[in-house]
């Protein structure tokens, strides 16, 4: 089955975007396709290169990066919600006039429609979130 | 695109206090220019994003309340409100706004988009759809 994933909250402060990559991971595992995850409201924010989470605890934003080159997933920050939590790539940057980019490796901003059309795409739309 | 899904957009939140009720218009307004069937769901605090007469002056956010009025030219003419959600928050549905569109079926008579609905119903529509996404 193919799978469409959103995750709609925050890293480290929300249990989603860890349970998403979980879901994935076992997903993965039993032999179905996930083609995207979308990202949108503060789950934007694990799509930043800058976090440093004590070394002690889980780097998601790693993780995700990791598990999106390994298997080819599209990774997609909403344009919409990364510009008003301060989520920018290096072409965003310099249009809005920023002095600095953070997106992480293997995230891609793109607009809402690419939720839109991974809901169409996909046998399974998954919301995690609250 | 050949393939039309049924997309549901379910709205449990209050309009203000967090970003979910806007940031779920604007997935919203975005889906509606690519051509599927789609029908909101307010229910929970999420009837609250239906009231008439919001006003924000006094906490600093817009107002997006008239962008729903303005959905009906995007062909979004389904707005599944729950009976429970408004009773158990003291609403009726003379509380919600007036929100219409005009239907090119019937001779673009206006028609009201708003249908309240109780409990029972709402699993079911929720259970017709092929794409749910909650706010």
């Amino acid at each position: 089955m193919k799978f469409g994933i959103v995750v709609s909250e925050g890293p480290y402060t929300h249990q989603a975007s860890d349970t998403a990559y979980h879901f994935v991971k076992a997903a993965l595992a039993a032999g179905h396709e996930v083609p995207r995850v979308f990202f949108y409201h503060d789950g934007v924010n694990v799509g930043t290169r800058l976090s440093i989470p004590p070394q002690d605890e889980r780097n998601i934003q790693k993780n995700w990066t990791a598990l999106g080159q390994e298997h080819g997933i599209d990774l997609v920050i909403c344009i919409a919600a990364a510009q008003r939590r301060g989520l920018l790539d290096e072409n965003e940057a310099s249009r809005q006039g920023k002095d600095a980019n953070n997106i992480a490796e293997g995230f891609r901003i793109s607009g809402l429609g690419q939720l839109i059309e991974m809901g169409i795409q996909t046998d399974r739309l998954m919301t995690f979130g609250d | 695109m050949s393939e039309i899904k049924k997309f549901l957009y379910v709205n449990r939140k209050a309009p203000y206090g967090t970003i979910y009720a806007l940031e779920s218009l604007e997935v919203v307004l975005i889906g509606a220019a690519f051509d599927q069937d789609v029908s909101l769901a307010f229910l929970d605090d999420g009837v609250f994003q239906l009231l008439k007469k919001q006003d924000t002056a006094g906490i600093g956010v817009k107002n997006f309340s008239p962008t729903f009025r303005a959905l009906g030219d995007y062909d979004v003419t389904k707005f599944y409100v729950e009976q429970e959600s408004l009773t158990e928050r003291g609403l009726t549905a003379d509380d919600l706004m007036d929100i219409t569109y005009e239907d090119e079926d019937d001779d673009y008579e206006e028609k009201p988009s708003i249908r309240v609905v109780n409990r029972d119903e709402m699993a079911a529509i929720m259970g017709d759809q092929d794409v749910v996404l909650s706010f």
